[in-house]
């Protein structure tokens, strides 16, 4: 290794040193300066939710308010949308939805990946397709359906077209794929029940590929607008990309102060869970991703 | 040994077969409620969607019939469908080199930093995220022709105040902005992971061969090897950007004159606002087009490289 490093540092005269130098500030400059495209929202909504109006409604530009509004735009925030009931709609329905997609796609993809059946095969083109398929699809159907049932403007409704995740599916066949036969063989031997044998063997080595599947599936719920704007007129089960655009119409675009702590309120449990769970939000993007 | 085998030999086949029993047993029993939610939630509402695109369907009323292909001629006719499209591949036209390009570029530069590297990972992956809506609300106040602190930045380089988000010129391309904010970091992400698998002594080898340049190394050696995860990224890309529709929802609502009106939104407001339920499902079926048309070039990209990689 060392042996391999030293005729590259022995070619390394000034010139090339400078080079390198001039490299690195060059690529940190660039990275800054995309950083302050990607950070520039947030920290302008940070700044905008503890400021008054009268230093929102000026064209002298600060970053920290002259005077600090921060607890009068939060609690008008607050008091003004439900915005505590949005959150916990948000958590009732991606808890809801990840549940029901365990529950489903985990034995589904080891049965897919470990047990010969009649159907087996067709199953998977299948899910396969169903991978093509975006929400916006079924939605008209499915909305015709509920109208029928009288079943809008309810939490069964924002949960009902996500129940199944193919991606899942998908996701816990490959993973459960590579896990080892004889351990399943010995385990049955053992006198193990197949369904002991998932969720107390095969669903415990799996912990990665359900985690960030996990991490997944809450961020697209948390965030989905499309589905809860149609199912969903009932302000007081708005989840909280709906609530917040409710919340921006009656404001009309006028009192930013508390537009901005509204959406800082929204959006912060998932920024402060990423930055706790930074190593696991991105494998799981990046398994996700990858497929 | 030998006997043990024999005894084993001798029970096999009637243990193997009531095993082979279990095991069709266990997989229709494990395979059963994804496959009945599949088939409800799904396949059933995909083969309703194309009957309803087949009639004159809307949502109350008293007789339904069929239409055969009208809702299809008539979208293909609509000024209003046909501008839909092209403001949507315009769209995808804007985001695509920026959110893949850029990314790349942040990609191969974080790669190379070791002390640094998880604050730009951050930084970067921090929009993917947050909740798009309210960030929407954010980048609204943000670019204000007056009050935001872009104009500000304008205005310090002596130029014209811009209203991004009500200027025909401009409301498409900034929100095309506002989507690569969203989805460099998520391809960062990606591309990291690719470039994790090249392996070192490639690039110690291309030095002695006299590849020193920067730039050198990335045109023969990170850009070909990345070649399939490039390919992905802009398959999921294009995809994603297709389906652009919140920004639309919160900032522009298809306006200024219709610059902004994408293929979502239209159906959204056909479907859900004006309850043409027969005529958006045929847009629903036009929609889903583009995507298998996207999916089946992935999955034959995916395949070359099972092959070839």
């Amino acid at each position: 290794m060392s042996a391999a490093a030293l005729p590259v540092a022995e070619r390394t005269p000034a010139g090339t040193l400078a080079a390198r130098f001039a490299g690195l500030m060059l690529s940190h400059a660039v990275l800054l300066a995309g950083a302050v495209f990607m950070l520039l929202p947030f920290v302008w909504m940070l700044s905008t939710s503890i400021k008054p109006p009268a230093d929102i409604f000026t064209t002298q530009l600060t970053l920290w308010p002259h005077q600090f509004a921060g607890v009068e735009n939060y609690g008008a925030a607050l008091s003004k949308a439900p915005l505590i009931r949005f959150a916990l709609n948000g958590v009732i329905v991606c808890a809801g939805i990840l549940v029901v997609q365990l529950a489903t796609s985990i034995p589904c993809g080891y049965a897919l990946a470990k047990l010969r059946f009649p159907g087996n095969n067709l199953l998977f083109v299948l899910v396969l397709l169903g991978l093509c398929i975006p929400v916006q699809v079924p939605a008209l159907p499915l909305y015709i359906a509920l109208a029928e049932a009288g079943l809008l403007n309810t939490y069964f409704s924002l949960m009902l077209p996500f129940f199944l995740s193919v991606f899942a599916i998908f996701l816990f066949r490959q993973f459960f794929k590579g896990f080892p036969d004889d351990i399943i063989q010995a385990a049955r031997l053992d006198g193990m029940s197949e369904f002991e044998i998932v969720w107390r063997i095969v669903v415990p080595s799996a912990w990665p590929a359900i985690a960030a599947f996990c991490v997944f599936s809450i961020i697209a719920h948390w965030n989905d607008l499309y589905w809860p704007l149609i199912v969903i007129s009932d302000m007081n089960l708005a989840t909280p990309p709906l609530g917040m655009m409710m919340f921006a119409d009656a404001e009309s675009g006028s009192s930013y102060g508390p537009l901005t702590a509204a959406a800082a309120l929204m959006t912060a449990p998932l920024m402060i869970a990423f930055l706790l769970a930074r190593r696991r939000f991105i494998e799981g993007i990046t398994m996700t991703g990858v497929k | 040994v030998s006997a043990a085998a024999a005894t084993l030999s001798h029970a096999g086949p009637p243990l193997r077969l009531r095993q082979r029993r279990i095991e069709r047993l266990t997989g229709w029993g494990f395979a059963l409620p994804a496959f009945v939610l599949l088939l409800l939630v799904n396949l059933a509402p995909l083969v309703v969607l194309l009957i309803l695109s087949f009639t004159d369907y809307q949502l109350g009323a008293i007789s339904t019939k069929f239409v055969g292909l009208d809702n299809f001629t008539t979208a293909f006719g609509d000024a209003t469908v046909r501008r839909a499209f092209g403001n949507t591949f315009l769209y995808v036209l804007i985001v695509l080199p920026g959110a893949v390009i850029g990314a790349l570029v942040v990609a191969v530069l974080v790669h190379a930093r070791k002390r640094s590297r998880w604050v730009y990972e951050i930084i970067y992956f921090l929009p993917v995220t947050s909740t798009l809506i309210a960030m929407a609300t954010v980048w609204q106040f943000l670019l204000h022709p007056e009050l935001g602190p872009v104009d500000a930045f304008l205005r310090l380089l002596h130029l014209p105040s811009i209203a991004f988000l009500s200027d025909p010129r401009w409301a498409l391309p900034t929100l095309a902005v506002i989507g690569i904010w969203q989805l460099i970091g998520f391809n960062m992400v990606l591309f990291l992971a690719g470039l994790s698998a090249i392996p070192r002594d490639l690039y110690e080898a291309a030095e002695i061969d006299g590849c020193v340049n920067g730039l050198d190394r990335f045109f023969t050696i990170t850009l070909p090897l990345l070649g399939p995860t490039l390919m992905f990224v802009l398959i999921t890309t294009s995809i994603t950007a297709f389906k652009i529709f919140d920004t639309v929802a919160v900032l522009t609502r298809g306006n200024p004159m219709g610059t902004t009106d994408v293929l979502l939104y239209d159906i959204y407001l056909e479907g859900f606002q004006y309850f043409h339920t027969g005529y958006a499902s045929a847009l629903t079926v036009l929609f889903l087009v583009v995507i298998l048309i996207f999916s089946a070039i992935q999955a034959y990209l995916v395949d070359r490289r099972v092959h070839y990689g």
